[in-house]
């Protein structure tokens, strides 16, 4: 007998974890479509999306006895159905309300999840003023009877033929067909029949297998949806066929929509699964392999080519075809963990709200470019430094409405959160429309603490990179929000961490613009193989604008700088990597090596001088914190096809750490290591 | 390393006398013979050329792939600052769990499992060892031989009480 799973043997929970999982989807689906309505978009669409979201929350929440839940969800639905009927108009109020409401269902939601037990008033003004919105329209509010959630929508009654025949999965995922059967009867009037005839002889009988199948026959007013919902949780797992037989006697209503094509689609009732969920791990596990692929599949290549082409012709044609499909294969496996950015930037106007509200400043968050789809790993990793910046925005940034009108401004302020893809990275921007970065003040500030030296004379740039330090805050008043100076430091750390860069850009007075560049997938890289003196690195190939080599004429030293690379008429710093990395035996010679010239965010055109280019390959970025420590210049580790690591260079990181290593390189020792003197800023 | 002191039996019998018994795999640098808590070891691999990590203090000797895995090896005689290994094909590395990571430890040769009592296990004296002592967990006398035993929470700077006969669990801290 094959032992159950610890998952199997915890269906409950196993359902508990689902729904709340499908919750924070309906949450989402339920914000982004209440945004839409707040900014004008009233179509019957966005209302039914609205009222579907919560009548989901809320049949769920019958089923796991969350009272406080069941409670709170059906006056709120109460009042979207009599919007959607247009008994209630869409005022500015209502909208507010329903902001409202959402947030309270967030908040009940998640503490139904974790079992907290919320303040016994909780919400209690928002239920209150959905109610005297709905008394206010003239709407009947029937109180939810127990947990079984049903529509209150008059139909008249119908007929349904339903065959219903469970797959031995469905019973090994603990689904017990008499909870559907009595469901059904809570339903209306039903009938059961049971087909017992493929039960086979007791001994031959699988006590684990399901033999039988049932037609019931139900006469109820809801409508096909609420039938078809009974078997939601089975229905991949079953043959489901639900039938409009008749409708009986009576007024003949128009049949609300989501029933309406029942007479017509009566075969194809199963409806056809959009996506599937799948275990995260198993995803991951998929990754793992289709990248140890990738590895052979690359060693397999190198040796490939080292054969006479003309006499295994096959061979190499099939080390080609193999790469080819190894290639597809795993952008295929990768588009299946990449997510659009929206899930996390629906979180965002919320906090927006409730923070504006703490603040008491009038701004609104408008957000764009949420399909754009990066890998899970990343958007994982990308919720607490986007909540750190929206905050920032709100607290530092946009100023309190009365300051605003005295400054010519709208009183609302305006937070644009937008992500796009640019050249196979993801690029998100958080701009505020407030008073921008004082530089002065942040300038006295840092001279004030000794982060900077009294001499210095820092750009404007270098002023805006020092609110990235550790403990820095200008707000005046230190409030809970912000401003302890845990802010920008720790959303630079987690973003570098992510193998990301951040930017800022602010002009007094009106406003800043925080950029936050991602690499689409932390799993692998487009790279371009290079050699120094013996050793191999790769470097990623988005970074690199092009390979020369470059004339004596064209080299130039600089006191103090090294050498510049006149280019077109542009002089880009050479950084030469046996040197930077302390590698011996290296050329040396850009004359006699190779110039790559790569184009960072921050520290913009740069090139980097090595011996020799050795291939390009795509390479399975693997970590090297993971049993070692991050290491300055070097974003990762991979394998090469002759099973060798090589490190992955962190292309920005080359100029900074050439810059200091020539003010003052300390010998390779411990001391140097540890604390990479990387956030301080050196007097130029 | 005699023919009658084989590894394999020498486990089998000493399990089965004293659970309070623990079990070091002894190896050499040079004359001196260390010892390194069993629990810990996870195989024992002949020397590969690494690839150099920039800038790394001396005793990191790079990384190396192990099935997939990217494993930095530090070369011990470097690390308890009594010179450089300059490693051959005789040299072995021992591959160790410190916390949570994986790492290797250059060696001369290994050689040896023993079974110590810790009430046998002596406090390093202060005086006339060349290695700092944070690294050192003790000594321990083996019939006419002195083996040191290496502390890898020193080494690693892992939390001293989860060094002992359980894989520690420890968040591993920056190596040193």
């Amino acid at each position: 007998m094959p032992v159950s799973s610890e998952q199997e043997s915890y269906p409950v929970a196993q359902f508990r974890k689902t729904y709340f999982e499908e919750c924070a989807e309906l949450l989402d689906a339920l914000q982004s479509n209440l945004e839409l309505l707040s900014s004008g978009q009233e179509d019957d669409e966005t209302l039914h999306a609205i009222f579907r979201s919560v009548h989901s929350i809320k049949g769920g929440a019958g089923a796991f006895g969350c009272t406080d839940l069941v409670a709170f969800s059906h006056t709120f639905e109460s009042l979207l159905d009599a919007l959607r009927d247009h008994k209630i108009a869409a005022s500015q109020e209502i909208k507010q309300l329903l902001l409202r409401a959402s947030d309270a269902l967030a908040d009940i939601v998640n503490a139904a999840r974790l079992e907290h037990q919320l303040p016994p008033n909780f919400a209690a003004d928002t239920s209150a003023a959905m109610l005297d919105a709905l008394q206010g329209a003239g709407q009947a509010f029937e109180v939810p009877a127990g947990s079984a959630a049903v529509e209150t929508k008059s139909l008249s009654e119908q007929r349904y033929r339903i065959r219903f025949r469970p797959h031995t999965e469905m019973l090994k995922k603990a689904n017990e067909p008499l909870l559907l059967i009595r469901q059904l009867r809570k339903l209306g009037v039903l009938s059961t029949e049971v087909d017992s005839s493929s039960l086979p002889a007791l001994a031959a009988l699988d006590p684990e297998a399901a033999y039988l199948n049932w037609t019931f026959t139900l006469d109820t007013a809801v409508p096909r949806g609420a039938v078809q919902d009974v078997f939601e949780f089975v229905e991949d797992d079953c043959d489901l066929d639900i039938e409009l037989v008749e409708v009986a006697a009576g007024p003949v209503e128009a049949a609300p929509s989501d029933a309406g094509g029942a007479v017509a689609t009566a075969v194809a009732a199963v409806s056809v699964a959009q996506s599937i969920r799948v275990d995260v791990d198993k995803v991951d596990r998929l990754v793992n392999l289709v990248g140890e692929l990738v590895i052979s599949q690359a060693m397999l290549t190198e040796q490939g080519l080292s054969l006479p082409a003309d006499k295994y012709p096959q061979l190499i044609q099939g080390i080609e075809a193999l790469a080819q499909s190894a290639r597809e294969l795993q952008e295929s496996v990768m588009a299946i963990r990449a997510q659009p950015v929206k899930s996390v930037f629906a979180r965002m106007p919320r906090i927006v709200r409730e923070l504006a509200a703490t603040l008491g400043k009038e701004v609104r968050i408008v957000t764009s470019g949420e399909m754009t789809e990066i890998d899970k790993t990343v958007i994982e990793q990308l919720n607490d430094p986007l909540t750190h910046m929206i905050r920032n925005a709100l607290d530092h940034g946009i100023e309190p409405p009365a300051e605003r009108a005295a400054a010519g401004k709208p009183r609302q302020g305006t937070i644009h959160l937008s992500a796009a893809q640019r050249s196979g990275r993801i690029v998100i921007e958080v701009s505020d429309d407030g008073r921008g970065i004082n530089r002065e003040k942040i300038l006295a500030k840092a001279r004030a603490r000794g982060l900077v030296p009294a001499g210095a004379n820092l750009s404007d740039d270098e002023v805006d990179d020092l609110i990235f330090l550790p403990a820095f805050s200008t707000a005046d008043v230190i409030s809970n929000i912000s401003g302890r100076g845990v802010g920008m430091d720790v959303v630079k750390r987690n973003v570098q961490a992510l193998g990301g860069r951040i930017s800022v850009r602010s002009r007094f007075g009106q406003g800043s613009s925080f950029s936050l560049s991602l690499p689409l997938t932390l799993a692998v890289v487009d790279g371009m193989v290079v050699s120094v003196g013996g050793e191999t690195f790769i470097i990623p190939l988005v970074a690199i604008v092009e390979n020369l080599r470059p004339q004596v004429s064209e080299i130039h030293p600089v006191v103090g700088r090294g050498h510049v690379l006149a280019l077109r008429g542009e002089y880009l710093p050479l950084v030469y990597l046996h040197r930077v990395f302390s590698i011996s035996d290296a050329i040396g010679d850009p004359c006699r090596g190779i110039v790559i010239i790569v184009q960072s965010e921050n520290a913009g055109r740069v090139g980097i001088v090595v011996d020799e280019l050795l291939g390009q390959q795509q390479v399975v970025v693997k970590s090297l914190e993971a049993n070692y420590e991050p290491v300055d210049g070097i974003s990762g580790a991979t394998i090469l096809g002759n099973g060798r690591v090589a490190l992955i260079l962190d292309v920005a990181r080359l100029h900074e750490i050439d810059i200091r290593g020539t003010a003052g390189r300390l010998p390779a020792s411990e001391d140097s290591r540890t604390e990479p003197a990387k956030d301080m800023i050196h007097a130029a | 390393m005699q023919p009658d002191n084989k590894p394999a039996a020498h486990f089998g019998q000493d399990a089965a006398v004293s659970e309070n018994v623990q079990q070091f795999i002894t190896f050499t640098l040079g004359e001196e013979e260390y010892g390194i808590d069993i629990m810990v070891v996870r195989e024992i691999k002949g020397w590969t050329e690494t690839t150099m990590i920039p800038n790394s203090p001396a005793h990191v000797r790079g990384v190396i792939n192990l099935r997939g895995i990217i494993v930095p090896i530090f070369d011990l005689r470097a690390r308890f600052g009594v010179g450089v290994t300059i490693p051959t094909n005789m040299h072995v590395v021992i591959i160790v769990a410190a916390g949570t990571r994986t790492v290797g430890l250059l060696v001369d040769t290994v050689s040896d499992i023993i079974s110590v009592d810790p009430k046998e296990i002596r406090e390093v004296p202060d005086m006339g060892m060349p290695v700092e002592d944070q690294f050192l967990e003790g000594l321990v006398a083996i019939e006419n031989r002195m083996v040191t035993l290496v502390s890898l929470s020193g080494l690693f700077g892992i939390s001293a009480d989860s060094a002992n006969r359980t894989v520690p669990q420890a968040d591993a801290a920056v190596a040193a």
